[in-house]
């Protein structure tokens, strides 16, 4: 059974303009002990999917789906004591803005050893000393003097690894990571994500990574869904859809990448994703895929399988390669 | 590497510490305070005796005066020196139990208007809309006029009177603190409600609550003052400021001196609480700090 199961998530935010729905039918799954990537441009609703799992979205989102289950119990139906019992412990997030999700009011230790004792792991000096404890296992260097500075005092680097041991403090089932390195520069992002992979090793917990870097995708994950327009473009191993993506959008994040540009120019999506106020078309990413012809103007594309449990939903997908077509 | 890291209230201190005119200020204050607690040992007389052989007395400095009265006495005989003394205590007490009291419940309605927001919000804003309304002197003479004039229902109105702006500014401070990603992600790790708002918000709020606090000490003296000079604060015999401006006033052309002793203190204790004030702002606002 899966550990995070999501069918059929729907956010719709009330706008003056009516009604905007930032994510439209999604499904995510995640195994305990798997890594997987949720992948789309910035504005595809990858964030709000998260956000509405974790109950974080302002009083103006309306979530609804058909299933949204962790570790069994289903998460609509917690009452906000249990959910609050269950977030921060079982279930963590980090966020993408390392410098401003630390309160900047108190030291680091103290925040950690706040989230310890609010959920009765360990109070006082004991949950002092488990805070610089954990501060050494995501690998910040002189970890006492760490625990007593303030957040201002610290790199993003720095800030972003005492997100990740406040919120790997409980030895939570799952971690979800939204964009955990998109406000870091280069070096210190593959730390964060050798970090990540490291502790997912040695706790066994799942990891969500939402993220718009196929580079970062390549390096963890397990499994991959993109999302586009907040809706599923494509889902697959990680493997399978790194050698051969089968829906344009997947195609085209994937040329855009710098390792694989074969021109002068690196390879760009023309256009941008539709805002708010656009119409969405049946299929989102019409206006802007090669491979569009009418029907993708009126019909919803259908999912089609893709072989294991990989699926694509797209009117005209890319071919397989031959040799899988074969088997 | 920090070796020593200073806390953001350390911060503001040595910032503090820098501006002259605020510290000077402090200190001005600070003595005033002092006159006002020690006021039985230093006034040299009972602020309520009347001395019948001198009524009217002037200053030591002026001609005629005397030093049994350095300030000289007023229309019944009572030293000026003394009456000022007493009147730091009962007008700082004023000033700092209403801003004690505002700051207490203004924070708390702010936070709470914050917090729950809707139709809450709503109601206890718009009341706040009404409270502002009414000019602050005339809504306090009418709440001391339902309520009967003494030093306690003076507090009472003047609170009352200045409770909208410490809900306003605390709320206002608690929006935009609500809507940072530390807040999020303390809710991330399931803070309740009620811890969010006092253990997270309330902190990354206190400076602008800080600040008008500190103002607001000297706008109660100067409403207290002004209660007082009508007839509705703190009731004879009592040496306060604005009632012993108003005793004074039928002596202005005669006696000019009386009225400069009460008139005095209340401008030099309200200009050093406004130039402390500022300098708090100045020392809690780190865009308006020198680095």
């Amino acid at each position: 059974m899966a550990l995070l199961d999501v069918r059929g998530l729907t956010v719709e935010f009330a706008t003056r303009a009516g009604p905007f729905r930032a994510v439209e039918g999604v499904d995510v799954t995640v195994d305990a002990g798997e890594t997987l990537a949720i992948v789309g441009e910035s504005g595809s609703g990858k964030s709000v999917a998260m956000l509405a799992v974790m109950g974080l979205l302002p009083w103006n989102a309306k979530v609804t789906a058909e299933r949204i289950e962790f570790d069994g119990r289903d998460l609509r139906a917690l009452s906000p004591r249990e959910r609050r019992a269950l977030v921060g412990k079982d279930l963590a997030m980090i966020f993408q803005e390392p410098m401003s999700a630390l309160n900047p009011c108190f030291t680091v230790g103290f925040q950690i050893a706040e989230a310890l004792s609010a959920h009765g792991a360990a109070r006082g000096a004991e949950a002092r000393k488990r805070a610089v404890a954990l501060l050494a296992e995501v690998g910040i260097p002189e970890p006492e003097a760490r625990a007593r500075a303030f957040p201002h005092q610290m790199s993003g680097g720095m800030c972003q690894r005492a997100m990740i041991a406040m919120a790997i403090a409980l030895r939570p089932k799952l971690l979800i990571a939204d964009e955990p390195t998109t406000a870091l520069d280069v070096t210190v992002q593959a730390q964060i994500l050798d970090l990540l992979k490291r502790l997912r090793a040695e706790t066994g917990m799942a990891l969500v990574l939402v993220t718009h870097d196929m580079g970062v995708v390549a390096e963890t994950a397990d499994r991959v869904v993109v999302q586009y327009a907040g809706r599923r473009a494509e889902g697959n191993a990680a493997a399978a859809l790194f050698a051969a993506p089968r829906h344009p959008y997947t195609a085209a994040l994937l040329d855009a990448l710098p390792e694989r540009a074969t021109g002068e120019r690196l390879a760009a999506i023309p256009g941008a994703v539709p805002g708010p106020s656009e119409p969405r078309l049946p299929c989102a990413f019409a206006p802007r895929c090669p491979r569009a012809q009418d029907v993708c103007r009126t019909q919803a594309p259908p999912r089609a399988s893709t072989g294991g449990e990989g699926y694509v939903h797209c009117h005209f997908p890319l071919p397989a390669p031959a040799g899988e077509r074969a088997a | 590497m920090v070796e020593r890291p200073r806390s953001p209230w350390a911060d503001a201190l040595a910032a503090f510490a820098e501006n002259r005119g605020a510290v000077l200020a402090l200190a001005i204050l600070a003595l005033i305070a002092l006159a006002g607690i020690f006021a039985p040992f230093v006034a040299p007389h009972s602020p309520l005796d009347q001395f019948r052989d001198a009524v009217a007395a002037p200053p030591a400095f002026a001609p005629g005066g005397s030093w049994r009265f350095p300030l000289g006495t007023d229309g019944v005989g009572r030293d000026q020196l003394s009456r000022v003394l007493w009147g730091a205590r009962i007008s700082l007490f004023i000033g700092f139990s209403v801003a004690a009291a505002t700051v207490l419940t203004g924070a708390a309605l702010g936070l709470a208007t914050a917090a729950i927001g809707g139709w809450f919000d709503g109601l206890v804003m718009r009341m706040m809309d009404i409270v502002l309304a009414v000019p602050s002197l005339v809504l306090a003479i009418l709440i001391v006029a339902i309520v009967g004039p003494s030093l306690a229902n003076t507090i009472l109105a003047i609170a009352i009177v200045y409770l909208p702006r410490f809900v306003r500014v605390s709320r206002a401070a608690a929006l935009s603190e609500l809507s940072k990603d530390y807040v999020t992600a303390a809710r991330a790790m399931g803070a309740s409600k009620v811890r969010l708002m006092l253990r997270t918000v309330l902190p990354n709020a206190t400076a602008p609550i800080l600040v008008v606090a500190a103002l607001g000490v000297s706008d109660a003296i100067i409403e207290a003052a002004g209660l007082g000079f009508l007839g509705l604060g703190a009731q004879p015999p009592t040496p306060e400021w604005g009632a012993m401006l108003a005793d004074s006033r039928d002596f202005l052309r005669a006696d000019p001196w009386m009225v400069a002793a009460p008139g005095i203190a209340i401008l030099v204790t309200v200009l050093a609480i406004n130039i402390a004030g500022d300098g708090l702002r100045d020392a809690l606002d780190p865009k308006l700090r020198r680095s």
